[in-house]
């Protein structure tokens, strides 16, 4: 394995540092090292960080192949500066068994861009009836840590207590999506299309209103509470739903959450367009909850950054927005939203940023190897950022099937250059170069 | 005036453009030989993905009475079930030569995805799109209204006045009526002031956001006296007891009952002896939002919006099409 040294970064955006990569691991970090064997990475001017760990990435395969695949997916995440992501269970078939964990875990390995750790569904079929065989993915090659059925909420109070209960069992956890179905008419001839409120008046759009978002969360971390389990509630987008996470966490309830990059950044008024690329799950909201969201994720109310990355191929979107489907696309631009949103503006530093995208969702989840310290002996999983570039985003350059970015055309900063994962090069110079298992890309 | 997609952000001098345009579409449209040549050679198209016999009949009429060429496609059902996407449908039409698109569709933001898209050149027309709009429903309200607004004010002529001091009371379910949203936004461009009402399930969140009046009460809402009542068709899927308990509830509370009737019959246009007006952008209820009795007053104008409906898409067929105010 090629040994690199990369000299002069910045970690955490920090003094700057050398630091030598060999077998794996990083192996020293200091002041002018010298290593005659290593190639050499001028990273003058550049932040290295803990390569992000994604809580929430939907990779499509099996099933949706043409929306996105596993490779291509694994491509997106080390372009975007991703060193590990978790493929959730809405595949086709559905992951609920160990059978489809373990292909994509093997898919995942196969590509060699970056770690891919499987979701399990929460309930067989994500239909929400009985519980999916979470002991046996989690004793799957694949090792299942994470269950949620994302894209559906676990409706059924007695359900969801029984799953908080069992994971218990596995030292695994449930992370809920977190939608009332009930408020949201969800699964009627017209269910919610937009966030409720003065936009969806006017536009006379079904509203999604935060309440059925919020009363779920106030349920969970209740039931939580009361059986003594972990809960993560996925992609947290109300003012309402960050107060309760608050008290909850305040009670010592063991609750994380996370928020996705667009909810951080972008609000309803986009819909006024009826361009369905702002169509998403939960919707864009206000601007009061934006700038919510961004104050917990900074305080650590909210944990982590999850982008909730979902490829849909043009046609599901070139359509009207009642018929197009939900969903972003996020793995290549939630470095720059988030240092847009975050950094640019003050709320955190870049040592807090590599808490929300690394360090946090990788103890949520247990990794070892993922979210650690840039310290000597640890695993060389690393991205060295630009954080002066400034892109205007464009994705048909995205590695991404999916060209469904609601940033498009926008200015935003940053640029992840370099991506090192467990010691081997993934991207070199802002191009992938040659996987961990051997592969290139077209 | 490229297209017609909402009354939302229609601006003043536009919108009296196509009601004073309308005066003179109705002048015609009373004549024995109905017809204007100006949109001899130029192709209509009613796409239409919902039924709607009295829409599609009323731009039919239009069109062809100023000469133009209509096709009538029904796409009804979604694109989806239907198998063809908006977006090839459309480009179907412009390549037939398309010079104007009337869209109806039970997708709000339809019109305004078409409109923007680079699928066809034609001019839009919103024909109603989901619960959003309605724009020509609006136009032909507020063409019926301003012609007694005006008489009863001594104008010689409806032509260049608006509705300023004019006081309208829309009853109903706002939430879901496109009706309703175009003609706030019309209504209070032209000077009128609008009261709503309706029991709060049926209004939308946020309604406190616009430039109305909400009671929840239809008879304290008759008592600020109102110039104008336009009753709202209450859809049948929304009886079964999500939005309200029954409809004999619903007549009680917000129905212009034959007791309510006798209210309305005490009212006058403004400080002028004239009877105030009711409207219903139809098909009736009878029985349900409206009585018997109301539908068939006097004060009723409800067969002359049918007849303003067509008079005022031979407007805007016209200006869209040919950029000129008659």
């Amino acid at each position: 394995m090629t040994a690199y040294l990369i000299t002069g970064a910045k970690p955490y955006g920090e003094a700057p540092k050398d630091l030598l990569i060999r077998d794996g691991i990083i192996a020293q970090v200091g002041e002018s090292l010298q290593e005659t064997e290593a190639e050499v990475i001028d990273a003058a001017g550049l932040i290295a960080l803990p390569g992000m760990v994604d809580l929430h990435t939907h990779l499509r395969e099996p099933g949706r192949e043409d929306a996105e695949t596993v490779e291509t997916g694994s491509r997106a995440a080390a372009k975007g500066g991703f060193t590990a992501v978790h493929a959730m269970a809405n595949s086709s078939p559905v992951a609920d068994t160990a059978g489809v964990v373990e292909q994509v875990h093997r898919l995942g390995l196969d590509s060699g861009w970056t770690e891919v750790y499987p979701v399990g569904a929460v309930t067989k079929g994500l239909a929400g009836k009985t519980l999916a065989e979470l002991g046996a993915m989690a004793e799957s090659a694949a090792a299942v840590r994470m269950f949620s059925d994302d894209g559906q909420c676990v409706n059924n109070a007695q359900l969801m207590r029984r799953a908080l209960e069992y994971v218990k069992t596995i030292d695994g956890f449930i992370a809920q999506h977190a939608q009332d179905a009930e408020l949201t008419a969800w699964e009627t001839e017209h269910p919610a299309q937009m966030n409720e409120g003065r936009v969806s008046a006017t536009l006379g759009l079904p509203g999604w209103p935060s309440v059925a978002e919020e009363a779920i969360i106030a349920r969970d971390v209740l039931l939580a509470d009361y059986v003594g389990a972990r809960l993560h509630i996925c992609h947290v987008s109300t003012k309402g739903s960050v107060e309760i996470l608050r008290w909850a966490k305040g009670r010592g309830i063991q609750v994380t959450a996370e928020v996705t990059p667009h909810h951080l950044m972008l609000t309803d008024d986009l819909v006024a367009t009826y361009n369905p690329v702002y169509k998403v799950n939960p919707p864009l909201r206000t601007e009061a909850d934006t700038l919510a969201l961004r104050e917990a994720l900074a305080e650590g109310v909210i944990d982590a950054v999850g982008t909730d990355h979902a490829p849909h191929p043009d046609q599901a979107k070139e359509c009207e927005w009642a018929q197009a489907a939900m969903g972003m696309t996020g793995l290549e631009t939630a470095l720059n939203a988030v240092q847009h949103a975050m950094v640019e503006t003050g709320l955190i530093s870049w040592r807090r940023f590599a808490e929300i995208t690394s360090t946090r969702p990788a103890e949520i989840y247990g990794h070892s190897r993922q979210g650690r310290p840039l310290e000597a002996g640890e695993p060389a999983n690393l991205i060295l950022v630009d954080p002066n570039a400034r892109i205007t985003i464009t994705p048909e350059n995205h590695a991404t099937k999916g060209r469904n970015s609601p940033f498009r055309g926008l200015e935003l900063p940053g640029q992840v250059i370099h991506t090192f994962l467990g010691g081997h090069q993934v991207l070199h110079q802002g191009e992938l170069t040659i996987s961990r298992s051997g592969r290139s890309a077209p | 005036m490229k297209h017609l997609l909402a009354t939302e952000g229609l601006k003043y001098h536009d919108a009296l453009a196509i009601l004073d345009t309308a005066e003179e579409m109705a002048a015609v449209t009373s004549r024995e030989v109905k017809k204007l040549p100006t949109l001899r050679g130029r192709t209509v198209v009613n796409l239409f993905y919902e039924d709607s016999t009295r829409t599609r009949v009323s731009f039919e009429a239009a069109a062809k009475r100023l000469s133009a060429d209509v096709v009538n496609f029904s796409a009804k059902g979604s694109s989806v079930s239907k198998g063809e996407s908006l977006k090839d449908t459309v480009q179907t039409l412009d390549a037939m030569g398309a010079d104007a698109i009337v869209i109806r569709h039970s997708a709000a933001g339809a019109a305004a995805q078409l409109a923007a898209s680079d699928w066809s050149e034609a001019a839009v027309i919103n024909a109603g799109d989901g619960t959003h709009e309605h724009p020509t429903q609006a136009l032909l309200d507020a063409l019926t209204l301003r012609r007694d607004w005006a008489a009863a004010h001594g104008s010689a002529s409806p032509r260049g006045t608006d509705l300023s001091g004019m006081r309208v009371l829309i009853v109903g379910d706002i939430l879901h009526s496109r009706v309703a949203r175009s003609n706030v936004w019309l209504l209070r461009t032209l000077g009128a002031e609008v009261h709503f009402a309706a029991p709060a399930t049926l209004l939308p969140l946020g309604v406190e956001h616009w430039p109305v009046t909400v009671h929840y009460n239809l008879d304290e809402a008759l008592v600020a006296a109102p110039d104008a009542v336009m009753m709202l068709r209450v859809q049948a899927e929304r009886m079964g007891g999500a939005f309200f308990p029954t409809a004999a509830e619903y007549s009680r509370r917000w129905g212009l009952t034959d007791e309510r009737l006798t209210v309305v019959q005490q009212l006058r246009l403004g400080e002028t002896e004239a009877p105030a007006l009711i409207l219903h952008p139809g098909p009736m209820n009878r029985g349900v939002e409206i009585s018997a009795a109301a539908a068939d007053s006097a004060q009723t104008r409800i067969t002359e919006q049918v007849t303003n409906g067509v008079a005022v898409r031979m407007a805007v067929l016209h200006l869209l099409l040919t950029g000129d105010p008659r």
